[in-house]
């Protein structure tokens, strides 16, 4: 931990930023397209000032063509070239569903494995802003069901800066799926930060009482009800899956066989969610674990309405978070 | 056109058109012996499109085709035996026996694929393009589609793409005038589909796709536009399929009288009878083609019955690269 260097103030949109300058600068294949990346500096303004820096060839604006700019992406990585493709919300990504499943995360079963395709997608994701039902939703979980593809949440800067590179060294698709609530978040990262592995979960906050499972922006709904549960004596441990696709089972697990509780919170609708196939693997894995059954808080099963107070109330919550975690340590 | 005809390469021309002939009508009846399973759609009438094209193509060049694309695989170079194993799902077919008729890959002569969702594979030439040109080389990726995809939104998408970027794709619409079952005029509002190519600022002509020779000389008119750096270009072939879509077309949608005149226009019978007219192929000379196509059809069922299945251990190989790096 010595060697980190000095530490600098950030933010996760600062940290993509400067996980994209990284790319950029050190593989000449990597480049960056989709909606307003260039000229308008990226829908969130992550690719602000890269144009000027790497030139519209590297840096380029695509037409409103979802499918057609994520298939251009598939192709050009087939080709030798290294794309960062950038979908504006993961609502538009249904756009491109078609070449996502049907060619990027097919096309190396369907050759037999003669070829691959190691193309990186980035999309922003997740409610919080009152962007109502097209643009605020949460569907990593749809993805992860996707064998072939790689699915990834970075929640923390760390992960903001450190997963692009691992991404763009996987020869197979990569989807990195930024929480827009997240792009403010500010907070320290060494100078030196770099490349994080993508495959395990981790560990966020320890505790002996109750696993609590999640990823995204809901951690720090997270963290927050386990900081409040610490006052009353109940020590949570907060895992950050990171991963969706593949699922690191052994982390969550090796949690549980120490609390023996399981909760998940996830942003994504309840059914057929990511949440329900962690469930069924606690189930499957570490049912004699278990002190008590496993709970999830999710998304209520409507479109992500706009008014704030029905947007909150549609989202996973602190209160609520706290009440299960209470409930289920009472239990047995 | 030249009118002085080159006998090797057009008698080669007429071998690669008979070969997808025979090999066609060879996988058909195989079909109903039960041993090709799963969609199989037939080219025949349509060869003469595979073949001009790819005479134009170089070795460097790329190849995107759709689910009815065994033409353009042999005429591609790709070898009957690993065609037919793969279509009898043999682990020594061109994808393992994983693709099937609609999915033939081979990595040798760039061919990517065998794309059964109509236009899907569209943008994949307009990024194999992409590829190139920013890795400053400067060859063609081409790609096949049919009338029907000229209505999907990739198509679109695609061709305002590769003429935004001026990229080397090849467009070939092969318009055999059905989109499956529905005709083209029941589907387009504009049914002059190489006039779409003007709105997207893209040069564009339609051929004869009947014509192997007036196909090929159409696509090298267009592989030398793209070989300056003009950007994409579009090729529409005229043509007609023979056989109904699939093994399980009822064909309720046109009568016998059109298949019959379109036959009558067949491209491997206007070639060789040009060639016969002009001394150039004799009886002997047709029966030693025949002889030489029906060996190596032989020798392709012989490979594809001898193949081996994989094994159901290996499943789930190839979802994600065994060569993953750390």
């Amino acid at each position: 931990m010595s060697e980190q260097g000095a530490l600098k103030e950030t933010t996760y949109r600062e940290a993509v930023k400067e996980a994209l300058r990284e790319a950029l600068t050190k593989d000449e294949r990597v480049f960056l397209m989709g909606e307003d990346v260039g000229h308008y500096g990226g829908c969130y303004a992550v690719s602000k000032g890269l144009l000027a820096e790497f030139g519209s060839e590297r840096i380029r604006d695509t037409p409103l063509s979802e499918s057609g700019f994520v298939g251009a992406g598939i192709g050009a990585a087939l080709g030798g070239m290294r794309p960062i493709v950038e979908v504006m919300t993961v609502n538009f990504s249904l756009l491109a569903l078609d070449q996502i499943m049907n060619n990027a995360a097919t096309i190396q079963h369907m050759s037999g494995g003669l070829f691959n395709v190691p193309l990186v997608i980035r999309m922003a994701t997740g409610a919080g802003k009152q962007l109502a039902a097209q643009h605020a939703h949460s569907l990593e979980g749809m993805y992860a069901h996707i064998p072939g593809l790689r699915v990834l949440c970075p929640a923390t800067l760390e992960d903001a800066r450190g997963m692009l590179w691992t991404s763009l060294q996987d020869p197979d698709p990569v989807l990195i799926f930024e929480n827009n609530t997240l792009y403010n978040m500010e907070g320290t990262l060494p100078n030196n930060a770099g490349a994080v592995e993508i495959d395990s979960a981790r560990v966020l906050r320890p505790g002996r009482d109750i696993t609590i499972i999640s990823y995204s922006a809901s951690l720090y709904k997270c963290l927050d009800a386990a900081d409040e549960l610490a006052q009353k004596g109940i020590e949570a441990e907060v895992i950050d899956l990171r991963t969706l696709r593949p699922l690191d089972d052994a982390t969550y697990l090796t949690s549980i066989a120490k609390t023996h509780r399981a909760l998940i919170v996830d942003e994504g609708w309840r059914s057929g969610s990511i949440s329900a196939e962690i469930s069924a693997r606690i189930m499957e894995q570490a049912f004699y674990e278990l002190d008590a059954p496993v709970e999830r808080i999710c998304s209520a099963e409507v479109p992500i309405p706009y008014a704030p107070h029905m947007e909150i109330a549609a989202l996973p919550r602190v209160a609520a978070i706290i009440a299960a975690a209470k409930r289920m340590v009472s239990h047995g | 056109m030249s009118n002085i005809i080159d006998r090797e390469h057009a008698i080669n021309q007429l071998r690669q058109m008979l070969l997808i002939r025979r090999f066609e009508e060879k996988s058909a009846e195989l079909y109903s012996a039960t041993k090709i399973r799963g969609f199989l759609h037939l080219y025949i009438g349509e060869e003469a499109v595979a073949v001009g094209v790819m005479a134009a193509l170089a070795p460097e060049d790329a190849v995107v085709a759709t689910y009815r694309e065994h033409g353009q695989a042999l005429a591609r170079g790709m070898s009957a035996s690993s065609i037919m194993a793969e279509m009898y799902g043999k682990q020594e077919g061109c994808s393992r026996g994983r693709g099937g008729s609609m999915h033939l890959f081979d990595a040798a002569t760039r061919f990517y694929g065998g794309n059964a969702i109509v236009g899907g594979g569209i943008p994949l030439a307009v990024g194999l393009a992409l590829a190139d040109k920013m890795l400053d080389r400067n060859r063609v990726s081409c790609c096949f589609f049919g009338d029907g995809a000229v209505a999907e939104g990739d198509f679109h998408e695609a061709m305002n793409l590769a003429s935004l970027w001026k990229l080397p794709v090849l467009f070939i619409c092969e318009n055999n005038l059905y989109a499956m079952g529905t005709a083209l005029r029941y589907t387009q509002a504009v049914t002059d589909i190489a006039s779409k190519a003007y709105g997207y600022g893209m040069p564009a002509k339609a051929v004869d796709g009947m014509d192997v020779m007036a196909v090929e000389d159409a696509a090298r008119t267009a592989t030398e536009h793209l070989h300056q750096g003009k950007g994409p270009y579009f090729l529409e072939c005229r043509t007609y399929r023979f056989r109904p879509h699939s093994m399980f077309d009822t064909e309720l949608y046109r009568n016998k009288e059109e298949v019959e005149q379109w036959k009558k226009r067949d491209p491997i019978d206007l070639l060789s009878q040009r060639l016969r007219e002009a001394g150039l192929l004799s009886d002997q000379d047709w029966a030693a083609l025949e002889q030489s196509v029906a060996e190596e059809i032989e020798a392709a069922v012989d490979f594809a019955e001898a193949g081996t299945w994989e094994p159901i251990e290996d499943l789930t190989r190839f979802v994600y690269s065994e060569r993953r790096r750390a």
